[in-house]
């Protein structure tokens, strides 16, 4: 057929390539099911979008002050607390809390997770453990803790160290039980030995479920840190809204609440980030 | 080599020279081997010697047993009944149907995998290079063609110098042309390093293709031999490639097209002994 075909819809996306500039690119273009090409700084959309309904929602007074500060107010509070060194100290120590049971409730979730995949013992002595810390609310063991610990810094990351390592564990664990037996057979077959087995193999084989975990982990690590700083403590933005809930200062309380939400979706956006250089060899959905 | 349940696989003597007899002089050396899956036999009792360097190529229908005696070869039915004497040299690679390469680790890495030397590297280049991906180290394998990600699996074998080379239906996945060029691919890979091939497939003419002799599995026993002379093998001789492809044709239970027939019928041959 010599005729050019006729096209209903356009090329979708003009060349980049400055070399093929100016040159016909006429395509059929098929229906694409995928959410097609990561857009850069696109994750900050929905969050800009929330503000934005807020600041709506303030300036044309249907919120009321009293219920929810402007965001003006929490800027300007902001602003105050910084100038007096509240806010960074507090933040500090919150931040310290949160990262401290992080990251060892990551090295225990992961440390277990390898255990118990990788051998049979392991399993059984780890997996009915774990199950059961699962069953129970981790805020549950919060006054045994106090009871054991008292209320010092000990307690605090060791509550946030239980809240993390769970979802850790899990997810690290099931992608190792999900690595395919056919690597595992290529893997005798090439002589590999048991240290070089779990370094070629399993580590990066269960590292896309360990990564899955860590991002429940991250967010399990604010919610813990706020259950436990709004239940006993002295310093932290935990205890800095609690102080002002006795105040009635609804503006540092949002204030904080802001605090928690950017630090959220950091912590969120660096492990994902983290996540993508790692796993470069995986074609996904995400991109 | 490991010992596994039912069966046992020893290490060949190294072989030398003219004072050993043919026997010992063998690759390989199955004796007795009976695999079962339940109550079910799959292999009743498979007798198979390769000679060093020699290429032989396993066909059979569809489930009689050959990729279970090729696992068995490779010491992977650690869980599968049965008894049996198996010998296998030293050094043993696979090359699987799937290239089996390792979805996070880069082309070269895939290579490397399990070398100890400390030119391993190197020699994964020379071996990629050999192969005709000099230039694709660092690719991902699911930025390569099927038929490339299967040369890398070849390299990948190829690499330890085997003396002992297992594939199973290696080719299978690939479309015609490709495997057309892996024939000579793997027939060049051969002629440089030597190795014994057991090959397994289901393709009657990739099996005169290449191999210096052909072994039929029945109702899990070998039941044809047939030895491939070059003539034959590279249809120079026109006449007794046609007649070996239909004598396994017939082996294997199959009447040949009538379209591949220029004059005599097919007579199917009883499936010999
Ligand atoms: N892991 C297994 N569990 C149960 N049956 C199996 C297993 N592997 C193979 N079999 C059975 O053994 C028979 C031979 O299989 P196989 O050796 O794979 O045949 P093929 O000649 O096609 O390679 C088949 O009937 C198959 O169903
Ligand atoms: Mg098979």
């Amino acid at each position: 057929m010599s005729a050019a075909p006729v096209l209903e819809r356009p090329a979708v996306e003009p060349h980049q390539d400055p070399a093929l500039a100016g040159r016909d690119d006429v395509r059929p273009t098929g229906k694409r099911l995928g959410p097609g090409r990561r857009r850069r700084l696109a994750w900050l959309l929905g969050p800009s979008a929330l503000l934005l309904l807020w600041t709506a929602g303030s300036a044309t007074g249907l919120l009321d002050p009293r219920i929810l500060s402007e965001p003006w107010t929490v800027v300007a509070t902001a602003g105050e607390l910084l100038a007096d060194g509240r806010l960074q100290e507090n933040l500090a120590i919150s931040a310290q809390r949160a990262l401290l049971g992080l990251f060892f409730g990551t090295l225990v979730g992961a440390v277990l997770a390898l255990l118990a995949g990788l051998s049979r013992v392991g399993e059984a002595l780890i997996d009915g453990p774990v199950q059961i810390k699962r069953a129970i609310p981790g805020l549950a063991l919060i006054p045994l803790l106090i009871l054991w610990f008292g209320i010092d810094e000990t307690m605090k990351v060791l509550t946030i160290t239980l809240g993390v390592f769970v979802p850790v564990y899990l997810q690290t664990h099931a992608a190792l039980r999900g690595i395919d037996l056919r690597y595992v057979e290529l893997a005798q077959t090439v002589g590999l030995s048991r240290a070089g087995f779990i370094r070629r193999v399993v580590l990066p084989g269960a590292l896309p479920g360990f990564f899955l975990g860590l991002r429940f982990a991250v967010t399990g690590a604010w919610v813990s840190l706020v259950v436990v700083e709004q239940i006993n403590a002295t310093s932290g933005i935990g205890y800095m809204m609690e102080l002002a809930r006795t105040y009635g200062q609804t503006n540092i309380i949002v204030l904080g609440l802001a605090v928690y939400g950017i630090l959220g979706l950091l912590s969120d956006g660096t492990v994902r980030f983290i996540e993508r250089k790692a796993l470069l060899w995986q074609r996904t959905l995400a991109g | 080599m490991a010992t596994h349940v039912g069966g046992l696989t020893r290490t060949a003597p190294p072989i030398s020279g003219s004072a050993a007899s043919a026997d010992s002089r063998a690759a390989v050396s199955v004796r007795g081997l009976i695999r079962s899956f339940g109550p079910k036999g799959v292999l009743n009792g498979v007798d198979l010697d390769i000679a060093p360097g020699e290429f032989v190529a396993l066909l059979g229908p569809s489930g009689c047993g050959k990729s279970t005696l090729l696992r068995a070869l490779a010491g992977l039915d650690h869980d599968v009944r049965g008894s049996g004497v198996i010998t296998v040299p030293d050094r043993v690679s696979v090359v699987f149907q799937d290239s089996r390469l390792l979805p996070w680790d880069t082309v070269l890495g895939n290579v490397t995998l399990g070398l100890r030397e400390h030119d391993a590297e190197a020699r994964s280049r020379r071996a990629l290079a050999e192969v005709g991906l000099a230039g694709r180290e660092k690719s991902w394998p699911h930025e390569l063609s099927g038929g490339e990600q299967q040369r890398v699996a070849l390299a990948r074998s190829l690499v330890r110098e085997p003396q002992l080379l297992l594939a199973d239906e290696p080719f299978g996945a690939l479309d015609a042309l490709t495997r057309i060029r892996m024939h000579g691919l793997l027939q060049d890979l051969v002629a440089a390093h030597r190795p014994a091939v057991l090959l397994v497939t289901h393709d009657v003419d990739e099996a005169i293709a290449l191999a210096h002799r052909i072994v039929v599995l029945d109702s899990g026993r070998v039941a044809t031999v047939r030895t491939v002379s070059p003539d034959v093998g590279s249809t120079a001789d026109a006449a007794g490639h046609e007649a070996l492809r239909r004598d396994l044709l017939a082996a294997l239970g199959v009447v040949p097209a009538s379209g591949a027939q220029p004059t005599t019928p097919a007579e199917p041959a009883a499936v010999g002994h």
